[in-house]
């Protein structure tokens, strides 16, 4: 504590290259949210060539007769504009009114929203995340253009569902699948009549790899194929697409501790330096090596774990401020996870490892030090 | 003013080894991972840029991001032909290709997941359209055959999908027949075969994008005002170089931003390092600080020789950052592009805008770490100074 500029100075450079650790972390787990949002019971259905290609409608018949299969729905991406491109993306889904809700229970909503949305065409729910975004209130309508459908769309807001878990997406728009088909019918007839995709729910979750067979089987050498698979490997696999920017984050993550370890360690090697010939005089004195090096390991894990922990105090407001950002500048709405446990502990045990680290260098030297040659010296 | 000599500061940094190459050290790994962001960004840009043509327009369906979404029916197609705007080929056919892209999902090399290819259905004149596609090794599809050639870039990427190897999609087997390369652009990651052959395929009545050859490239506005104002349709015309460089906005903004946030918070650590490095230069050196005014050398002498220590320091951790992150340019990286939902190949580029940046970085750090410690350095009392032993 001797010089306290330089104290703190380091435990400034550790909490930053914490908080910077953390964050990464954070947004990473962003990505990852999908797959622990996603349900045991629940499969995908999608069409074996690509996501891109539809699935006729009629299959829904077919998949629900499967055995152990409890209750069949379906949806259609609908990659829809609202406003404009920039800034105000959010994923919109047309979906069977009648069976989206039991399929996918996690998005809560009041039973005399569901029977608004039933009764109208053109009605919407959305999650409350979204409906806060944008400042939507029931009966509100909201007219969108789409990339992959032609003409304008206006949709009246019906009901706004809650997520059943922490995880949840509450950033999700639905409208009735119906709506979509009727204007297919009428502007590209040849699209009409085809679903994006089936989820299903199973009775037993130990069963879906038999279950999704059975699904396949029954569709083999048709036009359209199927592909089924749990909604968990289902996520697993858009996240996959985007892996080598995980990877590129974890290595930035494991640079940053390599950057902390340089901050702290130039740190205790300067102190030691400074401080050799008092080391010698300890060491007259009668103290053991061991002594010393738990003088200077104290002193390293002290500012590292002081530092981690301010470090670690930041992260949730500046993931925030990141949400923020990527919001206005990439416009796409990022899903909100809190700062996890894990990265908490995490992020405190790379502090803890920093200091360990930063000291091994030092204590050596102290230990293995001459008394004569430290009080030789002068500094 | 007298100066002290660079040299001074320069040994000084030769004399504390360790500490020198610490601190350049963390500079340098904020160096590499700031020029890595800029670089891995700047090659996704260079790839998409490269794959459009300032020759070339094309035609999509109004609203569409990617041809993927687009549709273009025959009727529309067939008026596309005929505009005036469109060039012709020697034989007096219009140069205009219509195509029908889709996406397939494969297993990628090495981990066995699914990503998608983009696959091109293309029209004989396609080829004359885009020179930077060449044969690398085997022949063309031929029409009316399910044939298909298979960009470099793709084939690396994915399994199965080699010379003589047979993909299964759409019922039927496809036969790889070649192998092609497109200058590095972003043909390289598709799968390319004859149009008609992919529609029937897929049971499929209409084309994804029309793309015409300009017989000149200011043609470009009056083709655009008379197929976008015609009320049969709903198209849409942009010149093919910024409709595949829209198509990387969304994924390099995504990857500035990202990698911008880290870099900063990552600086600030860096520069603390730094400070932390010269403030300790400073106390050892009392002595010497001390002697030097006593000789006579002003304030502001050794305030800058303390500045030019620093920055010094910065800019030989920065060079080695940008050196390090040089050395990723032989790297490709391959990841789903957003916009396209498909898989892209593109490798790190450096240009001389991320060098300079990069560069400049690394000196303002190394002065604004350096700059309050020089300060201390400077202001110190002479007969104070010499007497700390």
């Amino acid at each position: 504590m001797r010089h306290k500029l330089r104290t703190i100075l380091t435990v400034v450079g550790i909490a930053i290259a914490i908080l910077a650790f953390g964050m990464i972390r954070t947004v990473i787990a962003m990505w990852y949210s999908g797959v622990e949002a996603s349900s045991p019971n629940r499969l995908i259905t999608r069409n074996a060539v690509s996501l891109i290609f539809p699935l006729p409608v009629s299959y829904r018949n077919a998949i629900v007769v499967v055995p152990g299969v409890t209750e069949v729905t379906y949806a259609q991406w609908f990659g829809g504009i609202y406003i404009d491109e920039k800034h105000s993306q959010f994923p919109q889904m047309a979906v069977d009114a009648a069976t989206w809700f039991k399929v996918v229970p996690e998005n809560r909503i009041s039973e005399t929203e569901l029977a608004a949305f039933l009764r109208e065409r053109n009605a919407a729910v959305v999650g409350i995340q979204l409906a806060r975004r944008f400042g939507w209130k029931i009966g509100d309508v909201v007219r969108m253009r789409s990339m992959i459908f032609p003409g304008d769309w206006d949709f009246v807001i019906r009901g706004i569902y809650t997520g059943a878990k922490k995880t949840t997406d509450e950033t999700l728009f639905f409208f009735q699948w119906r709506y979509l088909d009727e204007q297919l019918r009428r502007l590209e007839s040849w699209r009409a009549g085809n679903v994006g995709w089936y989820a299903v729910k199973i009775a037993d979750p130990d069963r879906a790899a038999s279950i999704s067979e059975a699904i396949d089987r029954r569709f083999k050498n048709s036009l359209a194929e199927t592909r089924t698979e749990t909604e968990q490997a289902f996520v697993q696999g858009f996240i996959s697409m985007s892996d080598t920017i995980l990877v590129a984050l974890r290595i930035v993550s494991i640079v940053i501790i390599g950057v902390i370890l340089a901050v702290l360690s130039n740190t205790m090697a300067m102190t030691a330096r400074e401080r050799l010939s008092e080391y010698a005089l300890l060491k007259t004195l009668g103290f053991g090596a061991r002594h010393l090096v738990l003088l200077i390991a104290g002193e390293s894990l002290l500012i590292a774990l002081i530092g981690g922990a301010a470090g670690i105090l930041l992260i949730g407001p500046t993931v925030d401020g990141f949400a923020v950002v990527m919001t206005s500048t990439v416009g796409a709405m990022f899903p909100v996870v809190g700062v996890s446990a894990a990265t908490r502990t995490v992020s405190l045990l790379m502090a803890l490892g920093v200091g360990l680290a930063a000291a091994i260098f030092p204590s050596w030297r102290a230990a293995t030090l001459k008394i004569v040659t430290g009080l030789r010296r002068i500094g | 003013m007298i100066t002290i000599p660079v040299s001074y500061s320069l040994r000084n940094l030769w004399t504390r080894r360790l500490t020198t190459v610490l601190t350049a050290g963390g500079i340098a790994l904020v160096i590499f991972v700031f020029a890595a962001v800029l670089m891995l960004a700047y090659g996704l840009e260079k790839t998409l840029v490269a794959t459009g043509s300032d020759d070339n327009a094309i035609v999509i369906r109004k609203g569409s991001q990617s041809e993927m979404m687009s549709l273009v029916d025959r009727v529309a197609v067939n008026v596309i032909r005929t505009q005036p705007e469109v060039a012709a080929d020697p034989e007096g056919e219009p140069l205009a290709a219509a195509e029908a892209v889709v996406l397939i999902s494969m297993p990628k090399r090495g981990t066995g997941q699914e990503a998608h290819v983009q696959t091109r259905g293309i029209a004989p004149e396609s080829l004359a359209m885009r020179p930077q596609v060449k044969l690398l090794a085997g022949r063309l599809f031929r029409p009316g055959l399910s044939e298909v050639i298979v960009g470099a870039a793709a084939e690396r990427r994915f399994e199965g999908i080699g010379l003589g190897r047979t993909i299964r999609f759409a019922m039927r087997d496809w036969t790889v027949v070649g192998l092609f390369e497109a200058e590095g652009s972003g043909f390289e990651s598709e799968i390319w075969l004859d149009s008609e052959q992919l529609l029937q395929a897929f049971r499929r009545p209409v084309f994804s994008s029309v793309t015409v050859r300009l017989s000149s490239p200011s043609g470009l506005a009056s083709l655009k005002q008379r197929l976008e104002g015609d009320q049969r349709f709903n198209l849409e015309v942009k010149r093919e170089k910024a409709f595949y460089a829209d198509q990387s906005a969304m994924m390099a903004g995504f990857i500035r931003v990202l990698g911008l946030f880290v870099t900063v918070i990552f600086s600030l650590g860096a520069m603390i390092g730094a400070m932390i490095t010269m403030y300790a230069a400073v106390a050892n050196r009392t002595t010497e600080i001390g002697t030097l005014r006593a000789l006579g050398f002003p304030r502001r002498s050794i305030l800058l020789a303390f500045l030019v220590e620093s920055v010094f320091l910065s800019l030989l951790g920065g060079s080695a950052g940008l050196v390090l992150a040089s050395l990723l340019q032989n790297m490709t990286v391959s990841t789903t592009n957003f916009a396209t939902f498909s898989e892209l190949a593109f490798r790190f580029a450096l240009s001389p805008p991320i060098v300079l940046e990069s560069i400049a970085f690394a000196l303002t750090m190394g002065f604004l770490g350096g700059f309050l410690p020089a300060v201390r350095a400077a202001r110190q009392n002479i007969l104070q100074s010499l007497r700390a032993v």
